[in-house]
Order: structure tokens, then sequence, then C-alpha cells
């Protein structure tokens, strides 16, 4: 069940690496459902921020508390890397992997990889190599094993960034169906177009700050601060 | 060269005739070797996966005397093994010295840290690619090591085909702990030594030429078992 | 009545089958064939199944000693009677000699078969520094080997290069000496056993003090508890039997007999 209310509290959350600060000091309240898109030049610390929020980050110092205790919470969160990661095997036994972790009936995994197949377009794939599938089928594919564990929460980090026009567009009506069904999208992107069409909320990071937050139009048309003018402007940001 | 075609005939002769002794020997070769590869593939396959995905303080030293365990010389495993099964020894109760139980012993421990080794080399390269995938999806060690079994069975098989080449061809600790007993504890490699101790290279090469002809048949049985679920799969 | 015969006789049939015993022997003895005609025998006879492990005699009585097997057939007097002193064997029971013979290159640079005596065989040798290979392992014939080196006044430590140890066998020693076209001391059996001659022939043989004897020494039961000593006492008794004698007399290489039965009963 995901509410319009408070799902996520960073604390002083810091990511130190070989020293260097990546991330942080961050202190943010996360609420509400639908779209937040997390916006920010290359090297802003937009993934590490993800893989922080979704626990497989180590934090160097503060806290991540969600509303759900923290194992529950992980449970429902699902997670879409920027390049797909295929298991070696087929179409169908990569759907059924999560649930069968999860240690569901027989009957029920089937149900739900042949709709899933179905819905991403590979049903006459079924049983085809994962590894051997096209960049844009990999990542609906990982999508769709992503999805098909119904979670609450779903991050994807920047997953459109290597398709053609024609995945992305698929993929983006996959999601906003998901957050059609009730799922909450926390996402990075380098594409503007992208942030634009989907964004509910915007995060915006910088230099491992989070520089401004707020509701998707008043980013997109007033931004505040001098970076995120920047960053939209299209200028290259140091 | 002469010796070389005489070896050749000998051992087609031997195969034709179905000759009891050889048949014998083979079988125990076999039924030696293999027991020793499951053995100790039980043990190493886990523990070379298991090596691969958990960190802990000591790892780098345990990989590293893994690695240098696979150089033990056999005859000094043999020997050692010997010393502990003997009457004399603190193992000599149990009445296994100079049985094909002992030779087993003696082939498991020298061919696990070799299985222990490559698994944990095929397993690792694996591991780095799954390694994100995995912990997103909140697997248990457990289901991750399955995981990695599963899906690099192909490797694990070559690991597993590697230890069971060293074992079959191996002669010199099995050679101090059956003691080549006649009918009980002669295997094909033990069974060369013999008749070359004895002069009769011909005899002995025609061994030599049956023990290559089972390695091949084996090494061919369990590839062409793994391609036929290829063409299922992949 | 018949059937209780019957079932005496599958009765005593099934314990003939049961008892193993096992005998280390040393590679002088297994090469010389005749115990491809004994164990039959001994199944046979007494219904024993001997279990040859086939070791050096150094090996052999170090087996013994730790009580991994139940009798030793070796032959190295001075091995043996310590053997027994040391209380790891209950006694040494004269079997059979064969004899030690010298083979060495046909040309036989040493002129070795012209030599008086095996002590004067050897001096030549040493003389011409002809190769010579040696056991080298601690056996019963190496170190009969060195005690008639002793015997001629000769310390192989001193000797240089054309005196080869090679560790091994008697028949891996052979093979050594057949590629180095070079003299050794065998066992008659295994020289007449051996199957890669090569340009090697028997060159001296005779003198008395060659002779070879081979003893039966049980495991001491004292000493190892569990080591079988009445299958022992059987197969020493079967050893020293007339049965045995007429085998041990008749086994021929080549129309040669090679052992002399020797034991007394």
């Amino acid at each position: 069940m995901v509410s319009q209310d408070l799902f996520a509290q960073l604390r002083g959350v810091v990511v130190r690496r070989r020293g260097k600060a990546v991330l942080g000091p961050i202190d943010l309240d996360l609420s509400g459902g639908g779209f937040t898109v997390v916006l920010g030049p290359n090297g802003a610390g937009k993934t590490t921020f993800l893989r922080v929020l979704h626990g497989v980050e180590r934090i160097t110092s503060g806290s991540v508390t969600w509303s759900e205790p923290a194992k529950t919470a992980q449970q429902g969160q699902a997670y879409v890397f920027q390049s797909p990661i295929m298991l070696r095997r087929s179409v169908r036994a990569n759907l059924a992997y999560p649930l069968q972790l999860l240690g569901l009936p027989k009957t029920e995994i089937a149900a739900r990889v042949v709709h899933w197949a179905a819905r991403i377009g590979l049903s006459a794939a079924m049983d085809f190599p994962a590894p051997r599938l096209s960049g844009g089928e990999q990542q609906k594919l990982a999508l769709a094993r992503a999805l098909i564990r119904l979670p609450d929460t779903l991050f994807l980090d920047e997953p459109c960034a290597n398709l053609d026009g024609r995945s992305t567009r698929e993929i983006e009506e996959i999601l906003r169906e998901a957050t059609q069904a009730g799922a909450r999208i926390i996402m990075t992107t380098h594409d503007l177009g992208q942030a634009r069409r989907l964004a509910d909320r915007v995060l915006f990071l910088n230099n491992g700050q989070v520089e401004e937050q707020g509701a998707a139009d008043n980013f997109f048309t007033a931004p505040k601060s001098p970076g995120a003018t920047g960053f939209l402007n299209g200028d290259i940001i140091e | 060269m002469s010796e070389i075609w005489a070896g050749m005939a000998e051992a087609f002769l031997l195969i034709w005739s179905r000759d009891a002794d050889l048949i014998e020997i083979t079988l125990r070769s076999l039924q030696v070797s293999l027991s020793a590869l499951v053995i100790a593939s039980a043990v190493a396959l886990p523990l070379g996966t298991w090596l691969a995905i958990r960190r802990f303080r000591h790892r780098r030293f345990v990989i590293a005397t893994l690695n240098a365990l696979m150089g033990l010389p056999p005859v000094v495993v043999g020997l050692i093994v010997y010393l502990l099964l003997s009457r004399s020894g603190p193992f000599g109760v149990l009445g296994l010295l100079f049985t094909p139980a002992a030779m087993i012993i003696a082939q498991v421990i020298i061919i696990t840290p070799l299985i222990a080794s490559i698994t944990h080399q095929a397993m690792r390269e694996l591991w780095s690619d799954y390694h994100d995938l995995l912990i997103s999806l909140n697997t248990t060690h457990g289901q991750r090591i399955a995981t990695l079994i599963l899906d690099g069975r192909r490797t694990l098989m070559t690991a597993a085909l590697a230890g069971f080449g060293r074992a079959i061809g191996e002669v010199g600790a099995i050679m101090i702990v059956g003691g080549n007993i006649d009918h009980v504890t002669r295997v094909l490699t033990t069974a060369i030594s013999l008749e070359t101790g004895k002069g009769d290279f011909a005899l002995a090469l025609g061994l030599g030429f049956v023990l290559i002809a089972l390695s091949l048949m084996v090494n061919l049985a369990i590839h062409s078992l793994s391609r036929t679920e290829r063409e299922g799969r992949w | 009545m018949i059937r209780t015969l019957l079932i005496a006789l599958s009765l005593t049939g099934a314990a003939v089958q049961a008892e193993t015993l096992r005998l280390a022997v040393t590679t002088s003895f297994n090469n010389s064939g005749l115990s491809d005609v004994l164990l039959p025998a001994i199944a046979r006879d007494i219904g024993l199944d001997v279990q040859l492990l086939v070791v050096g005699t150094g090996q052999a009585i170090r087996l013994g000693q730790s009580g991994d097997v139940d009798a030793v057939l070796v032959h190295s007097k001075a091995a043996e009677l310590a053997f027994v002193a040391d209380g790891y064997g209950s006694h040494r029971r004269e079997i059979m000699y064969n004899d030690f013979v010298l083979i060495g290159p046909s040309e036989d640079p040493a002129q070795v078969s012209a030599a008086k005596s095996v002590t004067d065989a050897l001096k030549r040798i040493a003389q011409v520094q002809s190769t010579f290979v040696s056991r080298g392992d601690d056996s019963g014939t190496h170190r009969k080997e060195l005690a008639l080196w002793d015997a001629a006044d000769r310390d192989p430590t001193d000797f240089t290069q054309w005196y080869r140890e090679v560790g091994a066998g008697m028949g891996g020693s052979l093979n050594s000496a057949s590629a180095m076209n070079a003299y050794i001391l065998a066992d008659r059996a295994s020289w007449l056993n051996f199957g890669n001659t090569g340009n090697l022939s028997l060159l001296f043989a005779g003198d008395p003090t060659l002779f070879n004897q081979y003893a039966y020494l049980p495991v001491n039961p004292k000493r190892h508890a569990h080591v079988k000593a009445k299958a022992a006492r059987d197969l020493e008794n079967w050893l020293v039997s007339s049965r045995v004698k007429q085998i041990i007399n008749g086994y021929e290489i080549g129309g040669e007999a090679l052992f002399v039965f020797n034991a007394r009963p």
C-alpha cells in the first residue's frame, strides 16, 4: 500500500569513498507516489543516492529510515540497473527467478511469467537465452523482472540511457502503468525530455548534495539554484 | 618406436580378448577415481563458490593457501595418509590401509584443492556479473551459492573433469596407501608401474593406452551430456 | 544323512573361503614369478587368500614393525635377526634360497667372466671403473651388494660417477642397467624373468657367497594383537611342507631351476 505520506527519511547521510565524500550530508524527507525523478550532471552522485535508498550502498554516517521496518521495506522494492543484468538463462527463467526466491507456488509463477512476457512483447522468445537479446529487449526484460514481484517502490538508474526511441517509449508506457497500479517510482535520468514527460517531483543533485527539490512544474519553469538553472540551460556544470 | 607399436597392439589385444584382469583393474580404477571425484566435488564446489562470494578478514590468505595446496606432491600426500592409517598410526584401528577406501581418501585430498581453486576462479567472475542483481533481490547466502552453481555449471564441469584427470592418472599416493595388491587394490596406473618394473614395456604401454582411452571416453561422455542440455536451452 | 553331509560341506566351504592374510614380500621374490604359482596353491590347499604387498626389504620390515601386515618374507639375515630380537617378529623360519648373479654388458670390459671369485669380479669392476648400477634402496639385494664390496675391501662411498645408485626395485634397476649397458648384481630369478635384457648377459655366478636365503617372519601378536597369528602359522606350516618343497624345487624358467628349498621341519 502506498500512501501520499512520508515514506522515507534521510538524516545526515554521508557516503565516503577513498576518503572523499561522494554524497552528502543529505537531510531529506521523501513523500508521495508517482514519479520522483532525480536529475543532475554526471558525477553528481545520482546512482549512489539511489543505491543508498535501496540499501545496497554502505553509508559512512547518517541514517535512512523507511516508514516500514528495513527488511520489509527492501522486500517491497525493486531495482533496475543502467546496464541490465541478465541471468545466463532463458527469458522465462529470468522472469521466474525472483518469484522462485519468494517461494511462490508454481502455478502462480507460471501465470505471472506468461503475463509479463506478453506485456514486454517477448512471448515468442520464452526459451531464448536472455544474454543474447538486444539491448532494448534486455532492459524491458529487466523491468518486467522487477515488476513481476509487484513492488511498492521501483528504483531505476538511467533505464533508457542506451536505448532507441521505440524501446524508450515502450518502457515509459510500462512505467506509467505501474504507477497507475499503485507503485511509486524513483528514477535517475539524463534525458530532460523524459524527465519532463514523467516527473511528478524532481530532486536536483549536484556535487553530492540535494540542491533543489519540489514539484516538477515548479522546477522546470522556475529553478532556484544556479546549478539547476545552468543544468536546464544545457551548460556544463563543474 | 617399435615398442610403441607393440604397446598399441598389446592394448588392442587386451581389449579385444576382454581380458578378465584388464576389466577388473579398469573397473577398479574407475571406481576409485570416480568415488574420489564425487566426494571431492561435494566439498570443493560449494567451498569454491562460498569463497567467491564471502568477504572475511583472512580471505586472501585462504585463497592463496588453496592455490598452493594444488601443488601438493601426490606421493607426499600418500605417505602422510599411510602414516595416519597405519596400524601404528592414529586411525589404524579403522583397518582402512591397503583397501580401495584408503586410495579414495588419498585422492580426495589431492584433487579437492584443484577443483576448489578452479571453481573459485569461475565463480568469482560470475559473481561479479550477478553481484548487484542478487543483492538487490535480497537473496540469502544459500540462494546465492545455489544460483551461481546452477548458472556456472558448465565451468564447474570443467573443474570436476580436471580433478578426475588428476585422479585417474595418479600413481604415487595410491601405490603407498593401496599397496598394489593383486585383485584388491591394483588399478591401471599401479599395474603400469609394476609391468614397467618387470621390464615388460609392451604390456605397460598397452595398459597405458587403455588408460588414455578411458580418460578420453569419460571426458567425451561428460561433454556430450552437457551438449544435449545445450540443444534444449542454448 | 545326505542333507547333513551337504550342509557340513557347504559350511567348510564357507569357512575355507573366508580368511585373508597380508604378506609383505620383496620385489625380487615377486619378480621371480614364484608367487604366481604359490598363491593359487595356498588358496586351494589351506583356503587362505594371501594379499601380497610387493615392496623393498626395508619397507617390508617397516610394515611388519607397524603391524600393517601379518607376516614378512625377505632375504636379509641381519635385518631379520634384528626384527625378531626387537620383538617385532615372533621367530625366523628359513624357507629357500636362490643365488645372486653378476650381470653386465656382453663385451665384458672388466673381464668379470674370468674372475676367480665374486670379490675378484668386483675388484676388476672397480679397477676398470665400468658403469655399475646399484639398487641403492636398502633392500636385501642392496645390502648383499654392500657386504660384497666390503669383502672386496672397497668402499662404495669412494666410488665416482661410474657407480650409479638408482633407488629402485630389482626390475627398475635392471631396466636402468640395460639402458646404461652397465654391470649389476641381481638375483637369478629376477634376471631370468626380466623382459628387457638389451645387451646384457649373465657373466658370473656360482660363488657360495652369492647364496641368498629367504626367510619367513610372522609378526609378533604380542606386539600387535590384531594380526592373524593363526593364519600366519598355517601359512608357515604349509611353506615348510614337502608339497611346497616339490613346487619350489620344480619351479623353472627356461629350463633352469631358480630356488632351492631348505626349510627344516
